[in-house]
Parts: C-alpha cells; structure tokens; sequence
C-alpha cells in the first residue's frame, strides 16, 4: 500500500474511533436523562442546553483526578485490566456492517471474532477485581467470570441459528442475506441473543459484577479517575456493540426502506438502546442463584432447542 | 385475613416483569417532581425555620431584653449575648451574636423568648465561603420590622418603669394600690 492508502486508513480508523467514543459519551447522557424521564426526575439539564455538555464535563471530571493505584493492588495487572474491556469493544466494531459497503473489515469469521472479543471482555473485569485485592472487586470479578461465562454459551448457540439460516459467518453476508429480518425467522433466538447481550454488558438487571447495594461498586471498586472512565467506556460500547449487533443479526442491518441504509440502521439501534435503558430502570437486579439458574436452566435449555428446531426445518426446506 | 405467600419467583416472573415495565412506562408521561430550584423556587411556609431575626416593637425600639433564655435554650450553644440596662430602667444586648454554621434551626430560641424579639424566617439561602462570615453579629441580625407578631410591645405589657411609663400605666395594667388611702 502506499502512503496515501496508509493515510487513509488511518484517517478512517481515527474517525470510527472518535465517533465511538463521542456516541458512547452522549448514550451516558442519553441514559441519564431517559432514566429520569422514566422516574420523574429531570436528569442533567446544567451543563449547556439541556445538559449537553455533561459528558464533557463528566470526561474533564475524571482525567483530572489523581491518578491513584492502591498500594496493595497487583501493579501491572490492576493497569492493564481497565485498557482491555474498552480495547476489545472497539475492536469488535471492525467487522460491524453499518451500510452497504460502510464497515472497516469484512472477515469470513467476524461472527466468530466477535464472540471471542465478548470472551476477552471478561478478563478485563474479572482481572481487574482480582487485582484490586480488595473484597469487594474480588466478589465482582468472581461474579462477572461466572456470569458471562454461563450467559456466553446461549449467545453463542442463539447466534447459530443465525448461522445457519445465512450460511455464513461474515456478518455482511448476513445482512445480504436478510430480505426477511431474521427476528421473524428466529424470535427465540433473538429473545435469547438480548438477554445475553444484557448480562455480557453488565447491565440492569444483570449487573451483578458492579452492584452498587451489595458490593460498594463491584470490580471497579478501587478504580478512579481515567481508569474508572476506561471501564465506563467501555462498558457503553459493550451496549453499543450489543445494540448494533442484535440490529446486523435480527433487525435486517442496513434494509429498509425509503430511508438510506444507515439511517435505518440508527434507528434500529436506538430503539434497541432505549429499550435497554428501559429495562434498567424497571427491573431490579436478580439473585445470584437466580442469575444461575436463569441462564442455565431456561437459556440453555431454550437455545439448544431453538438451535435443533432450526436444524431440522432448515434440513427440510434446503431439500424440498 | 391472612395474605397468601407470595408466589416463587418462577411461577410469576413472566407477567411481573411486563407489568414493571408498563407501570414505568407510564411515568413517562407523568409530571416530573424535580423543582429546577435556582430557577424555580418553592413559596416556603410562613413558619418555616429558617436564618434567624431580631425584631423591633411598633416604637422602632429592640424588643430584645436580653433576658438569656434563648443562649441558655441553645442545645448547640450558637447564641452568645451580652447584657446591658439602660438607667431609666430598659434592657438591651449590647452584642448579640448567632453562630449560623452551628445553628440546627430547631426554633427553641424563638419558643423561649418571652419578649417575641428573636424569630425564624423563611430564608435558608445564606451561604458563605468561610466559617467566620456565618456568625452573625447584632448589627446583621436586627431588621427594622416587627417580624410575625405585629403591634406586640413587651415594654407597654409588661410592668416594668420605663423612662415615660410608671408601673400601673401599662395596657391592662391598674395602678397599684397605695397603701396609705387603702386603709379601712
């Protein structure tokens, strides 16, 4: 490649990157104000009109802050813990089809890549609670590996439902191959997909990692400043990513019609977002043991016969 | 009538997770409760307890007779005063201090004044940069009005001499009996 190809690259890179952080910064706010919406409240409404600089201020909030490591905290890796939930998220918006001819890579086993990046997540927090080494975080981290390791395996298992109605594991050919949303074809799936994709993100009402009321705040307990803000980040964009790829995988990606392709896909995006918004602010947070059970007894379960049902019918109508 | 325990949380999971999101969808709807407050602020009662006055009798006269029951009421000891009387018989604090930044507004004072001079307003906004500017001396807590109790005079009350009012002359008061002409 020459230079300039290089240059571009770059630039491009540099531009998908900013707009991720910029969009991960005003869905907090987003959340902030819907969540007060939904209670009565009015959210932040100081900073600029209606608040719109609160995530401005938020960000100046936190990298001005000490940059502090507890003493007792396992050095290195209590450093490098909080780079790698954001990293792996970002990365994973690589391969994300946005419009046609609109994505950064289009690997034969993005699906596939994404799913392992949702693995590497998990050893960001889990990492990270654990070199705290403080209780708290330790029971966050402890809980957080629990959890997406059992909720990883119905997503992963939804998701091949998905796979074999497309024939592929690129995620581009699977928005071609979506005339008709895959939602219509594979509603369990879906339903399986979103509940996971809730507890992959530690979001309400699976947010037992960070649970405020039981354990201070989790694996980010010792965190503060840029760091705590890393683990923020990247959280958002876990919800982000989760948003984007329940739209490329069920919702039809870029189809629809009159509107251009990536207007449809905001919009799909956006009601999957405020969705997860409102679920945060209706549900209370699940019982351990329920969050356990939950995942293995019933999505498990689901999946699996989800996954054979569309064998089966699949095996017939690829014959007759 | 005994209520039946509550369902387990299998059996009911499905219709309460749809209810909670429909009751909190409602409420998007609904009036919001914040009060944005710099912008909007709340009429405040008339009673409530707030930063505290000393107040003057319809003469323009302190009402305050510096009798120390409001320091002695204190339960944090904010009040700090000092007597004094003037020779035609009147008494007044000669300083007369509230430290705002240990006051709790609790009102005692204002219940054991027997002379209604020292008062609650309804005004909380009193904020300052530095502990010393929350104590208040006499000067900063003398208002010129009569505050909640209008037209009361405790010196044309009470029945003590005064320069210009014998005992007896007071409002309801009779003048004392002489001794000398009550003889049977």
């Amino acid at each position: 490649m020459t230079i300039t190809q290089w240059l571009f690259a770059f630039s491009i890179l540099l531009l998908v990157l900013l707009s991720l952080f910029l969009i991960a910064a005003f869905m907090v706010y987003a959340e902030r104000r819907v969540l007060a919406l939904l209670q009565d409240r009015l959210g932040p409404n100081r900073a600029g009109p209606f608040g719109l600089l609160q995530p401005v201020a938020d960000l100046l909030k936190l990298i001005t802050k000490e940059h502090f490591t507890p003493p007792f905290a396992d050095r290195s890796i209590y450093t490098i813990a909080p780079i790698i939930v954001p990293f792996t998220a970002l990365l994973s918006f690589a391969v994300v089809p946005v419009d046609d001819g609109w994505w950064l890579a289009d690997i034969n086993i993005a699906l596939l890549f994404v799913l392992a990046l949702s693995s590497l997540r998990v050893y960001g927090i889990m990492l990270g609670g654990w070199a705290s080494n403080s209780k708290y975080p330790l029971f966050g981290g402890l809980r957080s590996a629990a959890q997406m390791i059992s909720y990883e395996l119905p997503m992963g298992l939804a998701l091949m439902g998905v796979v074999m109605l497309s024939g592929s594991f690129s995620l581009v050919d699977i928005v071609a191959a979506q005339s008709l949303p895959f939602i219509f074809l594979q509603p369990i799936g879906f339903f399986i997909f979103l509940v996971c994709g809730i507890a992959e993100t530690n979001r309400l009402p699976f947010d037992l990692p960070e649970a405020e009321n039981e354990l201070a705040a989790g694996y980010n307990t010792e965190y503060g400043g840029i760091q705590f803000a890393l683990f923020f980040l990247g959280e958002y964009i876990g919800v982000l990513l989760i948003a984007a790829l329940a739209t490329v995988l069920f919702l039809g990606g870029w189809h629809g019609p009159w509107l251009p392709g990536v207007c449809w896909f905001a919009i799909k995006m956006l009601i999957l977002i405020l969705l997860f918004f409102w679920l945060r602010t209706s549900m209370p947070r699940l019982r351990y043991d329920q969050l356990m059970s939950f995942g293995w007894k019933l999505l498990l379960p689901a999946a699996l016969i989800n996954l054979m049902i569309t064998a089966v019918i699949g095996l017939f109508w690829i014959k007759g | 009538m005994l209520k039946k325990p509550t369902p387990s949380y299998q059996s009911r999971h499905g219709t309460g997770l749809l209810r909670s999101l429909w009751t909190v969808l409602r409420h998007a709807f609904t009036k919001r409760d914040t009060i944005p407050y710099p912008d909007v602020k709340r009429p405040l009662p008339a009673r409530w307890r707030g930063r505290i006055v000393l107040t003057r009798d319809p003469d323009g006269e302190e009402r305050c007779v510096a009798c120390y029951l409001c320091s002695a009421v204190c339960p944090v000891d904010c009040i700090h005063l000092q007597s004094r009387q003037l020779d035609e018989g009147r008494r007044y604090p000669e300083t007369f201090t509230i430290d705002f930044s240990r006051c709790i507004f609790c009102g005692f004072c204002e219940e054991a004044c027997p002379t209604l001079a020292i008062q609650l307003t309804p005004d909380f906004e009193m904020c300052e940069k530095h502990h010393a500017s929350l104590v208040y001396d006499k000067q900063q807590l003398l208002i010129d009005g009569q505050g909640k109790h209008p037209g009361y005079n405790f010196y044309r009350r009470a029945g003590v001499a005064i320069a210009g009012k014998a005992i007896g002359e007071a409002e309801c008061d009779t003048p004392p009996v002489d001794r000398d002409s009550n003889l049977p």
